[in-house]
């Protein structure tokens, strides 16, 4: 099936509700198998058990990107090719990718408190991810000040890929900035590589984290359809309502 | 005269007469580093440390406060409308309106910063290096401020918004800026490293900034 064949809302939300089950299965199913292979990773020689929150913090701040990424595609479909369905997928994506963004930073910090002292140090990687974060914020802060679903679709599309222009220069600037300021004093996660009984739980739960996140995704593109045409109805209930003065 | 010198020079005519507010920046930066003593006490050895830091706070917080104006005023009376239908490409009219701008509200900055500096305890070379590295990255600031500001210019309430959409895409230039002057002050790095990065990002700005804000006007204002 085409890309356009899916800018018809109602072939889409047929397609949605096939897909729907399957997905949230296979994500159920990846992450019992994940959850039980991390349970059986061995702890790190120094950090102990702490190592674990490493297999939900990494596939949060992969997403937590991968997001941004979408919303960019997403955008250059709303700008270029006009397909309906780009900004519903754009602005469905801005919340999920904030909420991934904010799981990797709580889990980091929770993670931090135990190995570096404190809930927060200014190392480039987290100060990043906050500008990251914060940038999802202004995202959703300009798609929630517009009423007209389209207008606030080309805005958000524009500043989303501005971001995506910016994104890569301002991690390189926050690493040199801190290369400057503090250099090495962070311990970082241990060793030349990652050993295999770590690595495999990593991918399983990373493979789990996507299928959750298409799920999530998938569900939230339905439900912004039907609330447009909630939102149609009632427009045109109200116009139509007897004493409305048209 | 061509239009886009036209645009330009009216654009600073505006700026300078009765309620165009290019003397309001200034102003602001003025009491934002005047305050700043008052909040971490009057120890001169430790203003000295941070006044680049603080100034170019400060000249950030300012920049941004005259952004909303930029366009708005033309979207009230009509002639950002005009500008939109006119021959002249949109991006050189943006480009002509943020170079009047800059020239209003970024340069008087970059003119008040050796007396500013005077208050952060800040030798005679220290400030004119942080007005040297003001007057190569406020522009970026404009440029930036520019795409914010055409996002925003037909929201009700733009102003707070344009603020948080713009500041976190702020972040290199404030980076580089604030190392640049550093670095010519107390080293050890060398001044031309960050100072020509800083340069580089604000030519970045200039194209991406004209290009992004053309392309939301014309996508908004349909």
């Amino acid at each position: 099936m085409a890309l356009i064949d899916l800018a018809n809302p109602t072939r889409f939300l047929a397609l949605a509700e096939r897909l729907l089950p399957w997905l949230a299965g296979a994500t159920a199913i990846a992450f019992a198998v994940g959850l039980h292979l991390t349970y059986g990773a061995p702890d790190d020689y120094q950090q102990g058990a702490t190592v674990k929150i490493m297999f939900i913090h990494v596939p949060s701040a992969w997403l937590g990107m991968f997001a941004w990424g979408l919303m960019s595609v997403a955008a250059l479909g709303t700008l270029v090719w006009r397909h309906p369905l780009a900004d519903v997928a754009a602005k469905t994506a801005a919340p999920l990718g904030a909420a991934f963004t904010f799981l990797c930073l709580v889990t980091g910090s929770l993670w931090g408190r135990p190995m570096w002292g404190t809930y927060w140090v200014w190392d480039a990687r987290l100060t990043s991810v906050l500008v990251l974060f914060i940038m999802y914020l202004g995202v959703i802060a300009l798609w929630r000040t517009m009423d007209d679903p389209s207008r606030a679709a080309r805005a958000a599309g524009i500043l989303t890929l501005v971001g995506a222009i910016n994104l890569p220069i301002i991690k390189w600037s926050v690493d040199w900035w801190n290369t400057l300021h503090q250099p090495a004093s962070v311990v970082k996660l241990g060793g030349p590589a990652i050993h295999s009984t770590i690595l495999v739980p990593l991918l399983v739960m990373a493979l789990a984290f996507i299928l959750l996140f298409l799920t999530l995704h998938l569900a939230a593109m339905r439900n912004e359809i039907l609330r447009r045409r909630v939102r149609t109805l009632m427009l045109m209930q109200a116009q139509a309502a007897p004493g409305s003065g048209a | 005269m061509t239009a886009l010198a036209c645009l330009f020079l009216r654009d600073i005519r505006l700026a300078v007469r009765v309620g165009g507010g290019a003397g309001i920046g200034v102003l602001f930066f003025l009491i934002v580093v005047v305050l700043t003593p008052f909040a971490i006490g009057p120890d001169l050895a430790l203003l000295a440390r941070i006044g680049p830091a603080i100034l170019w706070l400060g000249a950030l917080l300012a920049s941004l406060l005259t952004l909303e104006r930029l366009l708005a005023a033309d979207q009230e009376d009509g002639s950002l409308d005009l500008i939109l239908m006119a021959e002249t490409p949109l991006e050189l009219a943006l480009a002509a309106k943020a170079a009047a701008h800059w020239l209003t509200t970024g340069l008087p900055l970059v003119v008040a910063t050796p007396l500013l500096g005077l208050f952060m305890n800040l030798d005679a070379s220290a400030s004119a290096a942080v007005a040297l590295t003001l007057l190569a990255g406020t522009p970026a600031l404009t440029f930036i401020g520019l795409v914010g500001a055409a996002l925003t210019v037909a929201l009700r309430r733009g102003g707070l918004l344009l603020a948080v959409l713009v500041l976190p895409l702020t972040v290199p230039v404030l980076i580089f800026g604030v190392a640049a002057s550093n670095a010519a002050i107390t080293g050890p790095l060398p001044f031309g490293t960050p100072f020509t990065i800083l340069c580089a990002l604000t030519l970045v700005s200039l194209v991406v900034g004209i290009f992004a804000a053309a392309a939301a006007l014309r996508h908004g204002m349909e």
